[in-house]
C-alpha cells in the first residue's frame, strides 16, 4: 500500500478548513445574515462549551491517540486551568481596577491556567508514566480525584494587588475569589465565541505541528514499538512525559476559557465524568484521528440540547445514539448489513423507476 | 556438509584481527570489548564467562544452537538486560549502569530477530526515527515552524533516501513499512539502525526469511556497509553459507559458554563445535 505523499498536509489542512467554515457559518448565523436559521438561545450558550470541549478531545487524542496512553484525569487539569485562569484573571482585576485590560485578562488566565496545568502535568507525570495500560489509567483517574478534591479545600482572597491563600480555612480577608466548595465566585465573564475559536486553532496547530515533526514521529515511536524505539537512542520518558504535559497544558488553557464562562465554577464541575465524557468524544471521533475528535465533541456537545424535545428520555436517546454510532462505525458485521441493506434500497428505487 | 561451506568468499577488506577474535594487540583499538559478562535469570546462567574482542571494521558471527543465549548477549550488549557480572567496554568506555538509549548512543544500534518496525508508518518515517539523535531541532521548533525545522526536516529526508539507497529502496520511502515484503523489512531495519551511526552494528538473524538469492544480496550488502561506514558488525545467524563466507571471526556459544572462536576453516573442524552441532559419536561406533 503506498501512503499519498502529503497526505498529512492535505489532511490538516482539510481539518483546519473544516474549523474555520463552521466557525464563520456560526458566526454569520449569530448575526441573522442566514435567513430562516435562528440560532436558539441554548445553542448560543454552548458555543463555548463546543470549543472548550473541542480543546479538550484534541489535547486528550494527544495522550491516548499519538502518544497511547490511557488517561482518566483529563477533567483534572481542566480545573486546574479554571481556577488558576480565575484567580489571575480576578488579580488583574483587584490590582489595576481603572484600567480595562479584558483582552489582557483573559490571554493572561490561558496562559496561567496552561502554565499550571502543565505543572502538574509533570508533577502527576513522574510517578503516573511509570506504569503502562490500565494501571496507568487507573491511577490518572486517582490523580483527577485528588485534585478535585484539593480544590474542594482552597480559599484565596484578593485584598488590593495581594493575594491571601488558605487550606480548609474560610476566614480570609478581602473580596474571596475561590470559596472551597462554593468554587470560583463572583467571576467577571471574559470568554467570547472568537476566543474559543482562536483557541480551538491555537489548539490544533500545536497538536498537529507536533505530530509532523521530530518529537511527533519520537512519540508515535515509542507508541508502536517502545523497545525499537529505544533501540535506536529515542528517550522513552522525556518524550511520553513531552506529550503528557503539552496534553495537560492544553486542557488547562481549555480549563480557563471555560471558567471564565461563567459567573460561578464548582470543582465539582470536573468529576470523572467530565474526564470521561471527553474520553468518549475521543474514542467515538476515533483514537488519534484529530478532525474526528473535533466533530464528534461537537456533536456530542450539541446533541443533548437537540434532545431536550424528549424530556426525560433525553439521556436514553443520547446513550441510544453513542451505541448505534460506535457500532456503525467500529462494527464489521453491522456495516456490511447496512451496506447491503443501502444496495438493497438503491436497487428497489431504480426498480421502481424502470 | 563440507560442500556446503566451499564458496566464494566475498571480497573484503582484511579486519585489523585477520579473523582471530580473541587475544589481539592493544593497538587494533577494539570497538567491543566484554570481559567476564554472565548473567543469570533465576539461577539459569543464561550466559557466562563471555569475552569478546571485536576489532574496528570487523564482521564477526555469533552461531551456536537454538537457545544457546545468542540473543541474550546481543540483549545485554544493548543494555536491554543489565550483566549479572563481568564488564562491557564500547570503544574504551564502561557501559555498566547505561540504559538502551546511552547505549545507543555511545555506538552500539541493533535488528531484531522478530522484525521490530513501526508499521503504520511509512518507510522515510522509520529511517527518520533512526536519525533522531543525528539530525535534530526543538520540540518547539517544531511546533511553531521555525526555520530549524525546515532545516532539519529537508536534511532528515535528504539523509533518509541516501541512506535507503543502499539497499536500492529509496523508491520505497512513501510505502507503509508494514507492506513491505519480509525480507525488504529486515533491510529497513538494518537501515534505521545504520541512521543511528553506530560504531558496532549487531544484526539478529538478517538473513532468517531470505530465499538465497536475497542472502547472496545481503552478503554482499553487509560487506558493503562495513567498507562505507567504517564499521564493525557483529551477527547471529543460522544460514551457515552466510557465516562462513562473510565473518572474519567466528563465537560458538553453547549453553550460555563459548565453546570456540576463530576462523571460519578453524571453526569448521573443531570438534566441540560439530558435537554441540551435530551430536556425539556413540562410544565405539567409529
Amino acid at each position: 500500500m503506498k501512503m499519498k505523499k502529503f497526505k498529512n498536509l492535505s489532511g490538516n489542512l482539510i481539518t483546519y478548513a473544516m474549523v474555520v467554515v463552521a466557525f464563520l457559518l456560526c458566526e454569520l448565523a449569530l448575526s441573522g445574515m442566514i435567513d430562516g436559521f435562528k440560532m436558539s438561545r441554548s445553542l448560543k450558550g454552548q458555543l463555548v462549551p463546543i470549543c472548550v470541549y473541542i480543546v479538550m478531545a484534541v489535547s486528550l487524542n494527544l495522550t491516548v491517540g499519538i502518544s497511547g496512553e490511557l488517561s482518566l484525569g483529563h477533567a483534572g487539569f481542566m480545573s486546574l486551568g479554571a481556577f488558576s485562569g480565575i484567580l489571575f484573571s480576578q488579580w488583574l482585576l483587584s490590582a489595576f481596577p481603572q484600567t480595562d485590560l479584558a483582552l489582557v485578562r483573559l490571554v493572561g488566565a490561558l496562559i496561567t491556567g496552561g502554565i499550571v496545568a502543565a505543572i502538574a502535568g509533570v508533577l502527576i507525570g513522574i510517578p503516573v508514566l511509570r506504569l503502562r495500560g490500565d494501571y496507568l489509567a487507573i491511577v490518572t483517574l486517582a490523580f483527577g480525584e485528588i485534585i478535585r478534591n484539593l480544590l474542594n479545600c482552597v480559599y484565596f482572597s484578593l485584598e488590593g494587588a495581594s493575594v491571601h491563600f488558605s487550606f480548609l480555612d474560610p476566614n480570609l480577608p478581602g473580596t474571596v475569589v475561590i470559596n472551597g466548595p462554593m468554587g470560583a465566585i463572583g467571576v467577571k465573564k471574559l470568554a467570547s465565541f472568537e476566543a474559543g475559536f482562536l483557541l480551538v486553532l491555537f489548539t490544533l496547530v500545536v497538536v498537529l505541528n507536533l505530530i509532523n515533526s521530530r518529537s511527533g514521529r519520537a512519540i508515535m515511536a515509542i507508541r508502536d514499538n517502545r523497545i525499537a524505539a529505544e533501540s535506536v537512542g529515542i528517550h522513552v520518558t522525556k518524550y511520553r512525559m513531552l506529550a503528557f504535559v503539552i496534553s495537560a497544558a492544553l486542557a488547562g488553557m481549555a480549563g480557563a476559557l471555560y471558567g471564565l464562562n461563567y459567573s460561578t465554577v464548582q470543582a465539582a464541575k470536573f468529576k470523572f465524568d467530565t474526564s470521561i465524557l471527553v474520553l468518549v468524544f475521543v474514542v467515538l471521533g476515533g483514537i488519534g484521528n484529530i478532525r474526528g475528535s473535533i466533530i464528534a465533541a461537537t456533536v456530542l456537545t450539541v446533541l443533548p440540547e437537540m434532545l431536550r424535545d424528549f424530556g426525560t428520555y433525553r439521556m436514553l436517546i443520547y446513550a441510544i445514539v453513542l451505541i448505534v454510532v460506535m457500532l456503525a462505525t467500529n462494527s464489521p458485521m453491522l456495516r456490511s448489513t447496512l451496506d447491503g441493506l443501502a444496495g438493497k434500497l438503491k436497487n428497489a428505487k431504480e426498480g421502481d423507476k424502470a | 556438509m563440507t560442500q556446503k561451506f566451499k564458496r566464494e568468499p566475498v571480497k573484503m577488506v582484511p579486519a585489523p584481527s585477520h579473523g582471530i577474535l580473541p587475544e589481539r594487540d592493544a593497538l587494533s583499538r577494539p570497538v567491543l570489548e566484554t570481559r567476564n559478562l554472565g548473567i543469570d535469570f533465576g539461577g539459569l546462567h543464561a550466559v557466562e564467562d563471555f569475552n569478546l574482542i571485536i576489532g574496528k571494521t570487523e564482521i564477526a558471527g555469533l552461531i551456536g544452537p537454538n537457545g544457546a543465549g545468542k540473543t541474550t548477549v546481543f540483549n545485554l550488549l544493548t543494555k536491554v538486560y543489565q550483566p549479572t557480572i563481568g564488564t562491557i567496554l564500547v570503544n574504551g568506555r564502561d557501559t555498566a549502569g547505561m540504559n538502551t538509549v546511552q547505549a545507543n548512543k555511545l555506538g552500539i544500534a541493533r535488528t531484531f530477530q522478530n522484525i521490530r518496525l513501526f508499521g503504520n508508518m511509512s518507510v522515510e518515517d522509520n529511517v527518520r526515527i533512526g536519525l533522531h539523535n543525528q539530525i535534530g531541532y526543538s520540540t518547539a521548533a517544531g511546533i511553531f515552524r521555525l526555520p530549524s525545522f525546515f532545516r532539519g526536516e529537508r536534511e532528515q529526508h535528504e539523509r533518509a533516501l541516501e541512506l535507503l539507497s543502499l539497499f536500492d529502496m529509496q523508491d520505497l520511502a512513501d510505502h507503509q513499512a508494514d507492506s513491505l515484503p519480509y525480507g525488504a523489512q529486515r533491510k529497513l531495519e538494518i537501515v534505521r539502525a545504520l541512521a543511528t551511526n553506530p560504531s558496532l552494528l549487531l544484526l539478529d538473524e538478517p538473513a532468517a526469511g531470505m530465499n538465497p538469492h536475497e542472502t547472496e544480496e545481503l552478503m554482499e550488502n553487509i560487506a558493503r556497509i562495513r567498507d562505507k561506514f567504517k564499521i564493525a558488525i557483529l551477527l547471529i545467524e543460522h544460514d551457515m553459507n552466510l557465516v562462513m563466507g562473510i565473518c572474519e571471526g567466528i563465537c560458538v556459544l553453547n549453553y550460555g559458554r563459548i565453546i570456540a572462536k576463530g576462523t571460519a576453516s578453524e571453526i569448521q573442524q573443531n570438534p566441540t563445535v560439530i558435537e554441540a552441532y551435530l551430536g556425539k559419536r556413540k562410544e565405539g561406533q567409529a
